[in-house]
């Protein structure tokens, strides 16, 4: 007896031998249709409701629905897409295909159905076990499936593995799950034909084998199968792909395949193929001579640009190859760059010329745009995703190549990226490396906390022509410097690159420069790093280049040593008769709500999303402006608010699955400051002893009239006063899970999201210590109980007291973090580490002290001169030396 | 006996209307807040489902009239017993309690009789009603895409109610009145789950609504699409109930008995209301209106929904003895 499929939306569909072949709308698929991506990225779900509505006028049976993309919930759309479908009775009409690569994304579909549905797909890719759990769920919720010929050992495409693979599935589903044998439709993948590949000859009559095999072995199961698939070689040759299209139905269809997702606007009818390019074409299907595809391809060249239909949605992809691609990684444009670049190798003798030629020619288009200011920043790097998912691509092409000519061809220019030992910001570093990859040079990224010997090493394996590298905290500034003498003893000659948020290109002409006889260069930013680049590779202007640069720096430092014997100091007794004139007799001070730790793990990043200060995001992007203004800019509005856009979704995303973790130590103590600049701490209101003591330091640079040498510690009540004061201090993170968030990006090639995700945890932390300050004045300490305040306001830092960080401009000095570290016990209790240059990881973290006395104010502490430096270091019980080298910005005098 | 070898020999008996017959008691607040729900702050009238608890004894007599009429199933007092329908009485918490309570009530009438008539053996059915939401439809006129309840949640407000039902000694359950077909199949999910945990199975009958002359439901699905969507878990029965008479029913129901392979059940409205919401059909008129079912054999189960009466049903019984009842292609496994 016959057992049909039936399906239902808000009428009755069954399938029969008698209805012969189903057609499944494709329309409605993000990863198939640029137009319908466009509409529901763009949030216009009305006019994406018209797709469906076209394609159930046009005849489809099933309408299939997917939105899986990257930059998409598409768990989210996928069930506001489905409700708004249940509204319309036209569309709602047919039955739903849920299409998705995620199970979650299915199961949030199937409980939008009120009909029966097909789920498309599930597979025994994840092993046996999932693959019941979902059979038995897509049961539960009734609808019917789409099973991919997959399994633990990836996709079948042979004839016999697809057999087995189904034969498997179907006695699992039916045995086990009790799964109804007619509503299970096999997928036993459509696989491009004429590619060029030996082993790809085969693939479409493998498939009609394997359905007409599944139709007579497994009773009562369907097979259906992606159409469009087998044409992919053809891409941009309508005509070829109508035929291929209409040929590979019909024997399908003889075979056994009953449903299918097919446009039918990409469709001939059989009959109506032109009777010599019908031939050739089932001589590829049926691969029935050796030559098929070349002659398959012959014919192609005499019918290009003469398609019957066209499509409408996209016109760009009606362009040349050439013009395909240039146009996609000016638009960052990915969909269909794997399609593109197979059609590019095809034209050419060797996948490498792809390279080299068509995407290279995109990509210089994309350079001249970014040197020309047309193009920013977050645009390039989307170009650069595209380039390397090209590349990517090509990538066993290449391999096979090489094998096979036993030569490789002109090695782009390679450069050494590396953050140096000690430091984990990276942000920058990466920035530069995908403007750099953008222009054809091969990046060799060594990541963060490189230690000189490995950076060197790695410099001499890979053969690289420059070397970068890349610091953002002071300490770095000398391990720089250690790198560059490294490289002198070594005897390199390469190009040295410096740049980093702490360096300076008067640091690199006086302190790196002399150290290292190759040509050493600051790079201002990631728009600099091209043209420096291009002119330390090329053997007429490196030389020439040099010595500019060389003579440039000799000048800077002869500038700076005359400059520094104008600047007058005064001594260090002579600075601390000149502190902030604080009248302690005056003094209320208001005690802590709470002595000791107070730890926040897993702050609610929906509050501090509300406390991010964006424009430095924007100037992560290179973008020039304040936030909000920016988004309205002339110039670089645009680009600003899609990128605004793209990180707000990003946020949501990240708050939705709890992406990010944000952990917070906070902490008050008793404190006095002693005549030095040291500030003792104590435990509580009974502590006679100290338990510990901060070190700060004094401005010593000679002020004018009324203006105190400033020290940190000036804000605390001095022991003499007779009055207890109190001081804070604090720790924070929002960079706890990063890691594995960018992961999936890096496997992705999306340099994008990758600095996108990372930016946002930069600034998620510094919103938490926002937040954290505000709670600490209002709450936590409560000295401005009062205090109400807007986020701008807060930027504006418009409140009582402050939170300044070691390592910034009023206390330098980097080491300090370790006591803050210890008191607050931060590695435990927050997860945030210091490295051995007092880095803090996760690198978007925060920390510092808290100072609540009205007259504090945030200063640069400037020079400070050989005197403090000796008794500071006799305070912190450490070496002269050391000091010197933790402050070697600060000081006043050469080391 | 069980009831599936009971089915094949003949045709059972649904009951008629709890609503109808409640209003015949002229119940006040007083009557619905009982001793118990004295001080609760929001009016309790019209919350049926209550008086299985404050007013045990007005349910029970109902239960026995229609048991005293013929009928060979009752329903559980629990139509509008999930959390979600609850919710209007800020009753919400009281929801295991009800299905609870009512399927007890049942169980205790419909033991006595069969005890008395063996040979008849009476089943109680625990009723899972459409709740006031619906899962697919917006209730916002500028706003389709919204929705005023999702699956999750009448998942849970089913298996809630599933579980009292159950343990309160239901025979089996009936999910009925369906005008919205993904809540019924929350309903199903909810039930399937309760199984699973509770591992028992109880045979499950559902009754869907075709709302007017347009042949749908209010959802919009044919009565062959409502079949289809429902066809994943293996039912006692499937049918349709209220919203039309007997007379209107029938062309759906032919839809039902051609295409169903398990049994088939009708319990239509004493007619359709009149001018004031009445229904006016007599037990007679209603009677030979339903004994075209038989005489077509579509049906295995019959009984009444709004408007009917234990005279209505007295009449139905009358006849269904005197027919064979529906066969069934493919017998229910």
């Amino acid at each position: 007896m016959h057992k049909p499929l039936r399906l239902s939306g808000l009428e009755p569909v069954t399938v029969t031998p008698a209805s012969n072949f189903v057609n499944i709308g494709e329309r409605t698929n993000v990863t198939g249709s640029a137009k319908f991506l466009k509409l529901i990225k763009e949030d216009k779900f009305d006019e994406a409701l018209e797709v469906a509505l076209d394609q159930v006028r046009g005849g489809a049976q099933v309408i299939d629905v997917n939105m899986d993309e990257g930059m998409l919930d598409s768990q989210a759309a996928m069930v506001r897409f489905l409700n708004l479908m249940a509204a319309e009775p036209e569309i709602a009409r047919v039955p739903v295909m849920i299409d998705s690569s995620k199970w979650e994304v299915i199961e949030a579909g199937l409980k939008c159905l009120q009909g029966k549905g097909i789920v498309n797909s599930i597979s025994m890719k994840a092993g046996e076990e999932e693959f019941v759990r979902q059979a038995k769920l897509v049961r539960r919720y009734g609808a019917a499936v789409v099973v991919m010929a997959f399994d633990e050992q990836g996709q079948a495409d042979t004839f016999e593995r697809r057999i087995s693979i189904c034969k498997r599935a179907y006695d699992i589903l039916v045995e086990k799950v009790k799964f109804p044998p007619q509503d299970i439709i096999f997928d036993p993948n459509i696989f491009p034909v004429a590619t060029g590949i030996d082993e790809h000859k085969n693939y479409a009559l493998d498939f009609f084998r394997a359905a007409k095999w599944i139709r007579e072995n497994l009773p009562h199961a369907h097979v259906s199968g992606g159409v469009s698939n087998v044409s992919f070689s053809f891409r941009g040759n309508q005509k070829v792909r109508e035929a291929m299209h209409a040929a590979f139905l019909y024997h399908a269809i003889q075979h056994g395949m009953d449903m299918g997702i097919v446009n039918p606007t990409m469709l001939e009818v059989y009959d109506e193929i032109d009777k010599e390019l019908l031939e050739r074409v089932e001589d590829v299907l049926l691969n029935r001579r050796d030559d098929s595809t070349e002659r398959l391809l012959e014919f192609a060249e005499t019918v290009k640009g003469s398609a019957k239909k066209k499509e409408t949605d996209d016109s760009w992809r009606k362009g040349t190859v050439e013009e395909r691609i240039t146009h996609a990684l000016v638009k960052g444009i990915i969909d269909f760059i794997d399609q593109d670049t197979e059609e590019a190798r095809q034209k050419h003798a060797k996948p490498l010329d792809v390279i080299e030629g068509p995407l290279m020619d995109g990509m210089n288009v994309v350079g001249d745009l970014f040197g020309s200011g047309k193009m920013f920043l977050p645009q390039v790097v989307k170009s650069a995703r595209v380039m390397k998912k090209a590349v990517a691509y090509l990538e066993p092409f290449l391999q096979e190549e090489k094998i096979k000519s036993g030569q490789v061809g002109k090695p782009a220019a390679k450069i050494l990226l590396a953050t140096v030992k000690g430091d984990v910001h990276d942000i920058g570093k990466n920035i530069v490396g995908v403007v750099l990859a953008c222009n054809n040079y091969d990046v060799v990224d060594l990541g963060v906390m490189v230690p000189a010997d490995k950076i060197l090493e790695a410099a001499r394996k890979e053969k690289v022509d420059i070397i970068g590298l890349s610091g953002l905290i002071t300490p770095s500034l000398d391990e720089m410097v250690y790198v560059a003498k490294e490289m002198q003893r070594e005897k390199f000659d390469l190009p040295l690159l410096i740049g980093g948020a702490t360096t300076s290109r008067i640091h690199t002409a006086v302190k790196i420069d002399p150290v290292y006889d190759g040509p050493v260069v600051y790079v201002l930013d990631a728009s600099r790093s091209v043209p420096v680049a291009s002119e330390l590779i090329s053997e007429t202007s490196r030389n020439n280049f040099k010595t500019k640069t060389k003579e440039e720096y000799q000048k800077l430092r002869h500038d700076h040593e005359s400059r520094k014997e104008l600047k007058n100091y005064i001594s260090l007794t002579e600075a601390r008769k000149n502190k902030a004139a604080i009248d302690w007799n005056e003094f209320i001070p208001v005690k802590p709500a709470f002595y000791g730790k107070k730890i926040l793990l897993n702050y609610p990043l929906e509050e501090l999303r509300q406390y991010i200060d964006w424009t430095p995001f924007f100037q992560t992007w290179m973008l020039a402006g304040r936030y909000p203004g920016i988004l309205e800019d002339a110039v670089v509005g645009v680009e600003a608010k899609k990128l605004f856009d793209d990180a707000q979704k990003m946020l949501d995303q990240i708050i939705k699955d709890k992406a990010l973790q944000a952990n917070g130590v906070v902490a008050f103590y008793r404190a006095n400051r002693t005549d030095q600049e040291d500030v003792k701490l104590f435990k509580d209101d009974a502590a006679e002893q100290p338990f510990a003591t901060l070190h700060f330091l004094r401005q010593q640079n000679k002020k004018a009239q009324n203006l105190p040498n400033f020290s940190l510690a000036d804000f605390i009540a001095p022991a003499d006063s007779g009055k207890p004061d109190y001081i804070g201090m604090f720790a924070v993170t929002a960079g706890v899970g990063l890691e594995k968030l960018i992961e999936k990006y890096k496997a992705a090639h999306d340099d994008y999201s990758e600095i996108m995700a990372k930016a946002l945890a930069d600034r998620l932390a510094e919103a938490f210590a926002e937040r954290l300050h505000e709670r600490v004045r209002k709450e936590f300490w409560g000295y401005a109980k009062d205090e109400n305040l807007a986020n701008d306001q807060l930027i504006a830092e418009k409140y009582q007291g402050i939170r300044p960080a070691p390592g910034y401009p009023a206390c330098p000095d980097h080491t300090e973090k370790r006591t803050i570290f210890e008191i607050l016990e931060a590695e435990k209790e927050a997860g945030i580490k210091l490295t051995e240059s007092c880095a803090m990881y996760p690198a978007a973290a925060v920390s510092g002290y808290y100072f609540s006395h009205s007259e504090s104010k945030y200063f640069g502490l400037g020079k400070i001169e050989k005197d403090q430096v000796e008794e500071y270091a006799e305070r912190k019980g450490m070496k002269v030396e050391e000091v010197e080298r933790w402050l070697s910005p600060n000081l006043s005098y050469d080391i | 006996m069980n009831i599936e070898d009971i089915l094949n020999e003949r045709i059972l008996v649904l009951d008629g209307a709890m609503g109808t017959m409640i209003q015949r008691y002229s119940l006040e607040e007083d009557d619905f807040r009982g001793e118990r729900f004295l001080n609760h702050p929001h009016p309790l009238k019209g919350n049926n489902d209550l008086l299985s608890i404050t007013r045990p004894d007005v349910i029970k007599e109902i239960h026995k009239k229609y048991l005293e009429a013929g009928a060979d199933i009752i329903e559980t007092n629990t139509f509008s017993s999930t959390s979600v329908a609850q919710a209007d009485y800020h009753l919400e918490a009281l929801a295991y309690e009800l299905n609870y309570q009512s399927a007890k009530i049942a169980r205790e009438v419909a033991d006595e009789f069969t005890k008395a008539n063996p040979s008849k053996p009476r089943f109680v059915a625990g009723a899972l009603g459409p709740t006031n939401k619906t899962a697919s439809i917006s209730p916002q006129v500028n706003d389709p895409g919204y929705r005023a309840i999702t699956f999750d949640q009448l998942v849970d407000a089913y298996y809630e109610q599933t579980k009292g039902l159950v343990e309160g000694g239901s025979d089996l359950l009936l999910v009925e009145t369906i005008f919205d077909t993904l809540n019924a199949k929350a309903a199903l999910f909810a039930i399937q789950k309760y199984f699973d945990d509770a591992g028992n199975v109880l045979p499950i009958m559902v009754s869907g609504t075709i709302t007017d002359a347009s042949g749908r439901t209010l959802s919009g699905q044919t009565t062959e699409a409502f079949m289809i969507s429902m066809s994943h878990v293996p039912l006692l029965s499937i049918g349709l109930n209220c919203a039309l008479g007997a007379n209107q029913l029938r062309p759906y129901l032919q839809v039902m008995a051609r295409e169903s392979d398990t049994f088939v059940s009708a319990y239509p409205n004493a007619g359709l209301p009149n001018a004031f919401g009445h229904y006016d059909q007599t037990p007679e008129e209603m009677a030979v209106q339903i004994e075209e079912y038989l005489k077509e054999g579509l049906v295995n189960i019959v009984g009444g929904c709004c408007g009917t009466t234990p005279d209505h049903i007295k009449k139905i019984a009358e006849v269904a003895v005197r027919y064979k009842p529906r066969v069934t292609e493919v017998v229910y496994a």
